[in-house]
C-alpha cells in the first residue's frame, strides 16, 4: 500500500484536518443553485399559507369577517384565533417562559402581529385573501419607550396576565414588568463608589436591530393522517429543541413528529424562535390533511420575527485618578417588545449580559436588568452574538472611552492599563463568569504595533489643528476595542432551554471501507460545519476528511442537541465530535492490539494508524482497522465502529479579540468613511483559517450595518419604520470596507482541541470600534458618547451640536 | 383568472407555459420550471437574490413579469456549468476563494458577475464592488467574492489568450 512509504508530514497533509484551509464541500452544491432551503421543498396537494396582520401598534379587535375571503375562488380556509381556542393553541409558550398570542385574541399589542391565518391554493390567492379579511380596529394608546413602561399611568398592555404578579424570571412590580434580573455584590459595588476618586457616568443605548438574514424564515408542514406522522421541513437553528416543544404544545407524542432543517440562508439568531407561523402551518395541515407552506416575506420579517437589542443601559464607572478602574455599575432597561420571546438560557432572562466587566479587573461590580413590555414585536433573540453578549461588550467599550475622555487618557493606555493579565488565568469576575484562557496584553500590543497607533494619533492631532485652521472638513477618528466573548453554552448544571440541557452531541459509524458518515445535534447556516467537522474528525482518527460526510438537521437521524446560535456549535458539539472521535480511536485500538498481537499500551497512535512502539513497521491503518472491525472476530470485542458523544462543556469558552477603526468624518454631509479596519481574534485552536478569516469578515460586516445605519424604530403610535430594505441599512460591496484580519492563539484548556468558536466575534468587538471611532472623532470637542446608529443625519446632527457645522 | 400564453429560451431550452398576467418572473422559473437556484430575498429588489440574465442584461427577477420575457433568452444559474457538468470558472472562482457561506445570495451573484465580466472584462476592485452593489450578501462581508470575481477575470482572460 502507498501509505507504507509515504512520509508522516504527506499522510498528515492527505487528512486535511485540524488547521488545513480546506476548500468547502457544501459550494459544489450551492454554486450550483442546487441548494436545497425550505421554500425549494415543494409536495403534492401543497396549500400556502399567509397571515393577516394589525396595521395598529395597539389596538381592540372589534370584529373579524373572513367570509369574503373565504367565498374566493382557490381559498380553502381561514383561521382566527376563535378557531385555535378549542385547541388551546391560540397562546403558545416561549423560550423565555412567557406565552405568546399565535392569533391576536381580542386585542393587538404591536404592528405586524398576526391576526388570521389564510390558507389558499397558491401564494398569490392566499395574498388576495388575506387583503379581503376585514378586521375592526379600535385604537389604544401605544407604549413605545420602555423607560417609561413602568409609569403608573402607562397603558397597560398584556391583559392576559396584567394580575400575575409572579413571572417565570420572578416578581412583577407593574403590569408592563417582565422582571428583574441582578448580579454581582451591590453593596461592595456601591463601596467601591464612595471611595472613587474620579466616577463617571452615561446611558448608553443599543438600538432595537433585526438579524435580518437574506434567507426569511419558513416551514412546510405535513401532517400524514394514516401514520400520525408530522413532518416539518423550516428554518430552524435547533431542531431538536423545536421537535420537543411542537410534541409539548401539539400533543403528538415524538417520536411522531420529524423536524428537517434543510440548506439554511443565514440566521444570525433570528431562525432560533417559535413563531406563530410554524404553529398556523401545523394547525393548518392537521385540519386540512395536506402540506401547507408558509415562508415570510421581508417586511413581515423584519416587523414580526425576533429582533434584537434595544437595551438602555445606565452606567457609571469609577477609577483612580490615574486610571486604575475600581468599580463598575449597570442598570439596564430591557425593552422585550409584547411577549417575552427572548431567546436565552432558562436561568438568564438577561442572557450573559453579567460579561459586562468586559476584558477588565475590576474588583467590585453590580448590574441589574429590567425587562419590560412594549408595543412592539417580540424577540430579543441574540443577533450574531452569544446572549446579549454584544449589548454588554459595547456597554463596557463605550464606557472605558468615556472614563479616557473623563481621565483625559489615551482609551488604549486605558485598556492596557486595567485589562486582566495573562497570570490571571483562569479569572474570576466580579459578577461571576471564570474565563478560561487568554493573553490579552500580548494580543493589545500586537494590534496597536500593527496599525502603528502612536502614528495615527499623531495623523488625527495634526489633523484636528488643520481643521481648527480650516484647512479641512474632515475629521478623523480612531476606534479601538477589545472584547472578550463569552460562548459556548453551555454546562448543563446551569445552562437550559426550557429544561433542556445545551450539551450537543455527534455520532459516528465508520463504514467497512474505511470512510465515514457523522451526525451532530447542530445545524449549519453558512458556517460551513460539514467542511470543518470533517477536519476536526480526521485529525481525530486518521480518516481524510474528504471521506467523512457531515450530517445535520434531521431529527429522525441525528442524536439530539441543541443547535447552532451562539457560537456554540464548535465550543459544544465540536468537542462532542472529537469526544466520539476519541472513542472510536479506543475501540480502533483494541482491535490493532488483537491484529498486531501486542499489548495495548505497546500501541501508539500516529497520524492515521495505531503502531507498535519503538517497531513503527508494524502498523495497522485506520482504513485496516475499519475493515477488522466488519470482518474479524475479535475476542471480547462486538463488531462494528461506532460511536457517539453526548458533550456537557465544563465551562463556556471565552474568545477574544483587539480592533481598531480608522473613519473620516465629513462634518458637512455626516458622511463616514471607514479608512481602515484592523481585527485580531483569537479563537483558540484554528479548525479551518480560510473560514475562519470568512467568518470574522461576515461578522465585521454586520457590524458595520448596526454600528453605522440598522435600526428598527417605531413612531409614538407605534408604526415601524425600518421594515424593508429600502429602509433597513444592509450595507452592499460598496459601503464595506476591506477588512485586514490578524490573529493569536490562546486555546481552551478544557476544550479537547482547545478551539473556542469564532463566528459571532467581530460583531461583539466590532460594533465598539465603530461607534467608538465615531465617537473619537469629535472627542476634542467634549464629545464623550453619541447614540448609534451612527447614519449620516445623526453624524451631521452630532456635528451641528458641536457647532461645527456652520 | 385568465391566463397567456409565454414563449422562451431557459438555459438553451425552449420553454412555453400558461402564466397569470401577474405572475412574477421568479415565482415562474421557481415554481412553474422548478428552477430554484434563484432565491427570493426580499420582494422590493434590493437584495438580488433573484437575479438572472435576460437578453444579456441581468435582471432581478422579482420585478420582471413572467410575460416580459416572452421571446426572450433567459439564462440562470442552473444553466452556468457546462454540458457535461462542469463548474464555470465563476462558479469554481467561488469555491476557490470562498466566495459564498450560506449560499443564498450565491445564484444571483454569480449570474450577476458572470454579466458583469462582460461588460467589463478587466475590472478594478472599485467597479467589482459597484458592479455587484444591487447584490446582497449577509455572509461574506464581499471581500472573498471580490476577490473570487478578480480571480475569475484573470482565469477568462488567460483562456481567451490560450485560444
Amino acid at each position: 500500500m502507498s501509505d507504507q512509504v509515504e512520509s508522516v508530514e504527506a499522510r498528515a497533509e492527505k487528512l486535511q484536518g485540524l488547521g488545513c484551509a480546506r476548500k468547502r464541500v457544501e459550494d459544489a452544491r450551492f454554486t450550483r443553485g442546487k441548494g436545497n432551503y425550505v421554500d425549494d421543498v415543494k409536495l403534492s396537494g401543497m396549500l400556502f399559507g399567509d397571515f393577516v396582520r394589525s396595521p395598529y401598534g395597539h389596538a381592540r379587535i372589534t370584529s373579524i369577517d373572513a367570509e369574503p375571503a373565504k367565498a374566493l375562488p382557490g381559498v380553502v380556509a381561514v383561521l382566527t384565533a376563535e378557531d385555535l381556542k378549542p385547541l388551546d393553541l391560540h397562546y403558545m409558550p416561549t423560550l423565555a417562559g412567557d406565552v405568546q398570542a399565535v392569533l391576536a385574541d381580542g386585542k393587538v399589542l404591536f404592528q405586524g402581529q398576526e391576526v388570521a391565518f389564510v390558507v389558499a391554493e397558491d401564494r398569490y390567492a392566499a395574498a388576495d385573501a388575506v387583503e379581503l379579511v376585514e378586521v375592526g380596529y379600535e385604537p389604544l394608546p401605544a407604549l413605545v419607550d420602555p423607560l417609561a413602561a413602568l409609569a403608573d399611568d402607562a397603558p397597560v398592555l398584556r391583559e392576559d396576565i396584567a394580575d400575575k404578579t409572579e413571572g417565570a424570571h420572578g416578581a412583577r412590580r407593574h403590569p408592563n414588568h417582565i422582571f428583574t434580573w441582578e448580579a454581582g455584590d451591590a453593596e461592595t459595588a456601591a463601596r467601591a463608589f464612595d471611595q472613587a476618586e474620579v466616577v463617571a457616568r452615561e446611558m448608553i443605548s443599543y438600538q432595537r436591530v433585526h438579524p435580518c438574514p437574506l434567507e426569511t424564515c419558513g416551514c412546510v408542514a405535513s401532517m400524514d393522517k394514516v401514520n400520525g406522522k408530522l413532518t416539518v421541513w423550516g428554518t430552524f437553528q435547533a431542531p431538536h429543541a423545536v421537535r420537543t416543544v411542537a410534541s409539548l404544545i401539539s400533543g403528538i407524542p415524538e417520536h411522531n413528529i420529524r423536524i428537517v432543517s434543510p440548506d439554511i440562508g443565514g440566521g444570525f439568531g433570528n431562525k432560533v424562535g417559535v413563531y406563530p407561523g410554524y404553529v398556523c402551518a401545523i394547525v393548518a395541515s392537521i385540519v386540512t390533511g395536506v402540506p401547507i407552506k408558509w415562508i415570510e416575506d421581508r417586511i413581515e420579517n423584519l416587523t414580526a420575527t425576533a429582533f434584537a437589542r434595544d437595551y438602555h443601559m445606565a452606567g457609571e464607572i469609577a477609577a483612580t485618578r490615574d486610571g486604575r478602574i475600581t468599580g463598575l455599575k449597570c442598570h439596564v432597561t430591557a425593552d422585550h417588545g409584547a411577549f417575552d420571546a427572548c431567546a436565552d438560557p432558562t436561568k438568564f432572562p438577561a442572557g450573559f449580559f453579567n460579561i459586562c466587566t468586559g476584558s477588565y479587573d475590576i474588583a467590585a461590580a453590580h448590574v441589574a436588568v429590567d425587562g419590560v413590555y412594549t408595543n412592539k414585536a417580540p424577540g430579543g433573540v441574540a443577533y450574531r452574538c452569544s446572549f446579549r453578549v454584544t449589548e454588554a461588550s459595547y456597554f463596557i467599550e463605550r464606557m472605558i472611552d468615556v472614563l479616557a475622555r473623563r481621565l483625559d487618557m489615551d482609551p488604549a493606555d486605558l485598556r492596557m492599563k486595567n485589562l486582566i493579565r495573562k497570570e490571571q488565568f483562569p479569572y474570576t469576575s466580579a459578577l461571576g463568569w471564570e474565563y478560561d484562557s487568554g493573553d490579552y496584553h500580548a494580543a493589545m500590543e500586537k494590534a496597536l504595533e500593527a496599525v502603528d497607533y502612536g502614528a495615527l494619533r499623531a495623523e488625527q492631532r495634526a489633523g484636528r489643528e488643520a481643521f481648527a485652521r480650516g484647512e479641512t472638513r474632515t475629521l478623523m477618528g480612531v476606534g479601538v476595542s477589545f472584547f472578550t466573548e463569552i460562548v459556548g453554552a453551555g454546562p448543563v448544571k446551569n445552562c437550559d432551554i426550557l429544561g433542556l440541557g445545551m450539551f450537543d452531541s455527534c455520532e459516528i459509524r465508520i463504514h467497512p471501507t474505511g470512510s465515514a458518515i457523522a451526525r451532530l445535534g447542530t445545524i449549519s447556516q453558512g458556517q460551513g460545519h460539514a467542511t470543518t467537522f470533517a477536519q476536526i474528525l480526521a485529525s481525530e482518527i486518521g480518516i481524510p476528511a474528504d471521506r467523512i460526510t457531515v450530517e445535520e438537521g434531521d431529527t429522525d437521524t441525528a442524536p439530539y442537541g441543541l443547535g447552532t446560535y451562539g457560537s456554540r456549535s464548535t465550543p459544544v458539539a465540536g468537542a462532542a465530535t472529537a469526544m466520539a472521535g476519541r472513542k472510536i480511536r479506543a475501540k480502533a485500538q483494541m482491535i490493532a492490539a488483537y491484529l498486531l498481537e501486542v499489548h495495548e499500551g505497546d500501541l501508539e497512535w500516529e497520524v492515521d494508524r495505531f503502531q507498535v512502539k519503538g517497531n513503527p513497521e508494524r502498523f495497522k491503518t485506520m482504513t485496516e482497522l475499519a475493515f477488522a472491525a466488519y470482518n474479524q472476530a475479535v475476542p471480547g470485542i462486538e463488531p462494528g465502529l461506532e460511536a457517539v458523544s453526548y458533550y456537557d462543556p465544563p465551562n463556556m469558552t471565552y474568545p477574544f479579540g483587539a480592533y481598531v477603526c480608522v473613519v473620516d468624518v465629513d462634518v458637512d454631509t455626516g458622511v463616514t468613511g471607514v479608512r481602515r479596519f484592523y481585527a485580531l481574534d483569537d479563537c483558540g485552536t484554528r479548525i479551518n483559517p480560510m473560514i475562519i478569516e470568512g467568518q470574522v469578515h461576515g461578522g465585521l460586516t454586520e457590524a458595520l450595518a448596526i454600528a453605522m445605519g440598522q435600526e428598527i424604530a417605531y413612531d409614538e403610535v407605534g408604526n415601524v419604520s425600518g421594515g424593508n430594505l429600502v429602509d433597513y441599512f444592509l450595507p452592499t460591496a460598496v459601503e464595506t470596507p476591506a477588512w485586514e484580519t490578524d490573529f493569536t492563539v490562546t486555546p481552551s484548556p478544557h476544550h479537547p482541541i482547545g478551539a473556542k468558536g469564532v463566528g459571532e466575534s467581530p460583531n461583539v468587538g466590532g460594533v465598539s470600534a465603530f461607534s467608538n471611532a465615531v465617537n473619537d472623532a469629535f472627542a476634542h470637542l467634549g464629545l464623550t458618547h453619541t447614540q448609534m446608529p451612527h447614519d449620516h443625519w445623526r453624524v451631521w446632527k452630532t456635528a451641528e451640536r458641536l457647532g461645527l457645522t456652520g | 383568472m385568465a391566463k397567456s400564453r409565454v414563449s422562451l429560451t431557459v438555459n438553451g431550452r425552449a420553454v412555453e407555459a400558461l402564466v397569470e398576467p401577474r405572475t412574477l418572473l421568479i415565482h415562474f422559473l421557481r415554481e412553474d420550471l422548478n428552477l430554484t437556484g434563484p432565491h427570493i430575498g426580499c420582494d422590493t429588489s434590493q437584495c438580488g437574490a433573484c437575479t438572472v440574465d435576460l437578453d444579456g442584461k441581468s435582471v432581478k427577477s422579482c420585478t420582471v413579469l413572467a410575460l416580459q420575457a416572452d421571446g426572450a433568452d433567459l439564462l440562470t444559474i442552473e444553466g452556468m456549468a457546462g454540458a457535461d457538468g462542469t463548474a464555470h470558472v465563476i462558479q469554481e472562482a467561488f469555491r476557490e476563494h470562498h466566495g459564498l457561506q450560506c449560499g443564498y445570495c450565491t445564484p444571483g451573484m454569480i449570474m450577476r458577475v458572470h454579466r458583469l465580466l462582460q461588460e467589463n472584462p478587466d475590472p478594478t476592485e472599485e467597479e467589482i464592488r459597484f458592479g455587484i452593489s444591487g447584490n446582497l450578501c449577509r455572509c461574506t462581508g464581499y471581500q472573498n467574492i471580490v476577490k473570487a470575481v478578480r480571480a475569475a477575470a484573470d482565469e477568462i482572460d488567460s483562456a481567451k489568450e490560450a485560444a
